[in-house]
């Protein structure tokens, strides 16, 4: 029941990647269109450019999180660092 | 090994190991205490609110390169050991804030002045991503199986203790100086004292021995030759990393950041209290809160580290709206009784504004209410010789509490610090015990900085961006840690597992 719960959010936190890095997008691209002047510009594509950069590689991490879970990699934690 | 190790020892060796610590955590969060004073002081004079964002970009990109940090000395601390690596870090922590210090002004070298200021912080940001792993691993290292949590809490408290410091000099600082000579140059005095913390702290920890399990490694020949090739590369450790950041990290870096950082920005920005009454409140709040990290950390040893963390985020997701309606609610001048309040002489001062013959007529005029409370009523006119007197522009700050009001806006501090102390507290031991010694520093540093850098570090900056958006209440920057909680809340319930490995030394 668990693992297959695991499974499941597996499936999830693969979508949820693309989609949080879209959402990030589409919101840098509308706040950059809404800035008058080209200081406001500037700072606008600043800010939005370092939160991409940012999270652009976490949520690549999300992504293959969601797959070692699909795959079931977390059904079974290893209960000593030497299982690693 | 470590099990034999007297009791006076492993307490030196938590002492020395948190002094460097705490240290390194004051360096940081001057800067961040001190941010709107350098943007005044190291960006144009009429940038305005882009110089707040443009220092709270430096701010972030401080957090930013702590990963890069974590890698870089993680490495350095896997292949040489943990001494001499945390003390590289601690000098150039040391070393770059106090030439933040000696940076001069905007008006004196122009736009050097905050290039200086984001080389130097990006340096403060790497050093202190290289430090608390391998502060964090060597105590570990040092610490009984069965009083792991307990012994590495003493490290958790080094953070929130170098926050309180860094307050409490800047407080100490401007009330011997006066805000103005402050604002001019005072807030250099914080910047250039680390260098007296640095050189005591270095002293101490030359006097350090190496980690016993590293020795021992090192002894046998068995050092990872690529610790950053095994950190992750090795998909076993990997999945690892990426468990640990996104159902613990993850969300203890947002409950960390919005209780001891977002809290004070949202009193003295949004609710525009006073300097000092602001950064009291926190103070107080950590104060009574800070010995809670020893607590839930010796607790973690008993009953686990996984339900005491995940605790402090559910409650942080329940909790933080209504705690910050509270503090709006309380500070609105609107609904503060003023049928008997006493209303100073305004204080008026005429100002012409550059470049054109308009001058600006400034009346501040302090109020003070029956209850003890008080603010400043600033009204802003613009006498234009062209168009005549321009409406007046009328601000509320400086709001001082009333004193029941004062001790409600500590106990709701308190209330979020102890929750940092419930994700925080445990956290180190849970990080070390995720992983083998001989890529322990690289491994957990990863993970602990990027979410604390990156989801907690940006919380002031993500959170004041949403507010900003069309149709946002002042309330709607916390969404941003309530659903990174929430998520991590979620993945850390369902993935990870309460059982601690008892046996490090592998």
């Amino acid at each position: 029941m668990m693992n297959a719960l695991k499974k499941f959010l597996g499936l999830i936190w693969m979508v949820l990647g693309p989609l949080a890095m879209t959402f990030l997008f589409i919101q840098a691209v509308d706040k950059v269109g809404l800035a008058h002047t080209d200081i406001e510009r500037t700072n606008t594509i600043l800010q939005w450019g370092i939160i991409l950069f940012i999270f652009l590689p976490i949520s690549l991490g999300l992504m293959i999180f969601g797959f070692y879970a699909w795959k079931g990699e977390y059904d079974k934690l290893p209960e000593s660092s030497e299982e690693i | 090994m470590s099990e034999s190790l007297p009791k006076n020892n492993i307490f030196k060796v938590i002492g020395a190991s948190s002094l460097g610590t705490l240290i390194e955590w004051y360096d940081f969060y001057i800067f961040g205490s001190l941010a709107v004073i350098i943007g005044h002081q190291l960006f144009p004079e009429d940038a305005g609110a882009s110089a707040l964002i443009n220092t709270l970009a430096i701010f972030a990109a401080g957090f930013i390169v702590r990963p890069f940090g974590a890698l870089v000395f993680g490495r350095l601390g896997d292949l040489i050991g943990r001494k001499y690596t945390f003390l590289l870090t601690l000098v150039l922590m040391g070393g770059s804030t106090f030439l933040i210090g000696l940076i001069p002004s905007f008006k004196s070298i122009g736009y050097a002045a905050p290039i200086l200021v984001l080389i130097l912080r990006l340096i403060q940001g790497l050093a202190l991503g290289g430090e608390y792993g391998g502060a964090a691993t060597y105590v570990a290292e040092h610490a009984p199986k069965n009083k792991r949590g307990f012994f590495t809490s003493w490290i958790q408290t080094t953070a929130t203790l170098g926050l309180f410091l860094s307050l409490g000099i800047i407080v100490i600082t401007k009330n011997i100086l006066g805000a103005e000579a402050f604002g001019d140059w005072g807030w250099r005095i914080p910047f250039l004292l680390s260098i007296l913390l640095v050189v005591v702290s270095i002293y101490i920890r030359m006097k350090m021995h190496e980690s016993p399990m590293f020795s021992k490694l090192k002894a046998e020949g068995n050092v990872s030759k690529n610790p950053l090739k095994e950190s992750f590369n090795n998909k076993g450790n990997f999945k690892m990393v990426l468990l640990a950041l996104f159902g613990a990290t993850m969300g203890q870096g947002v409950i960390w950041y919005t209780g001891q950082f977002y809290a004070q920005s949202f009193l003295e920005n949004t609710c525009k209290l006073d300097f000092n009454d602001s950064r009291y409140i926190l103070l107080w709040g950590i104060a009574f809160a800070t010995p809670f990290f020893v607590v839930f950390g010796a607790w973690s040893d008993r009953v686990g580290r996984k339900w005491i963390m995940l605790s402090g985020m559910l409650l942080g997701i329940i909790f933080y709206r209504p705690i910050y309606q509270i503090f709006l609610d309380d500070t609105d001048v609107s609904k503060m009784n003023l049928t008997e309040a006493v209303y100073m002489m305004p204080n008026v001062k005429h100002e012409l504004i550059a470049g054109t013959n308009d001058s600006l007529y400034t009346s501040t005029t302090k109020v003070i209410l029956k209850n003890g409370a008080s603010f400043n009523k600033v009204q802003v006119d613009t006498i234009s010789q062209k168009n005549g007197l321009l409406p007046a522009m009328e601000m509320i700050k400086d709001k001082v509490l009333p004193t029941p009001l004062f001790w409600k806006f500590v106990g709701l501090i308190f209330f979020q610090i102890l929750l940092v102390t419930m994700v925080y507290g445990p956290i180190a031991a849970f990080l070390v015990e995720l992983f083998p010694t001989k890529i322990r520093y690289t491994s957990m540093s990863l993970p602990y900085h990027i979410g604390n850098g990156v989801f907690g570090g940006l919380v002031p900056f993500i959170a004041t961006l949403i507010a900003s958006f069309a149709g946002s209440t002042p309330l709607s920057g916390l969404w941003y840690p309530i659903g990174i909680a929430a998520l991590s809340l979620i993945i850390g319930t369902v993935y990870l597992s309460n059982k601690r490995d008892e046996n490090i030394n592998d």
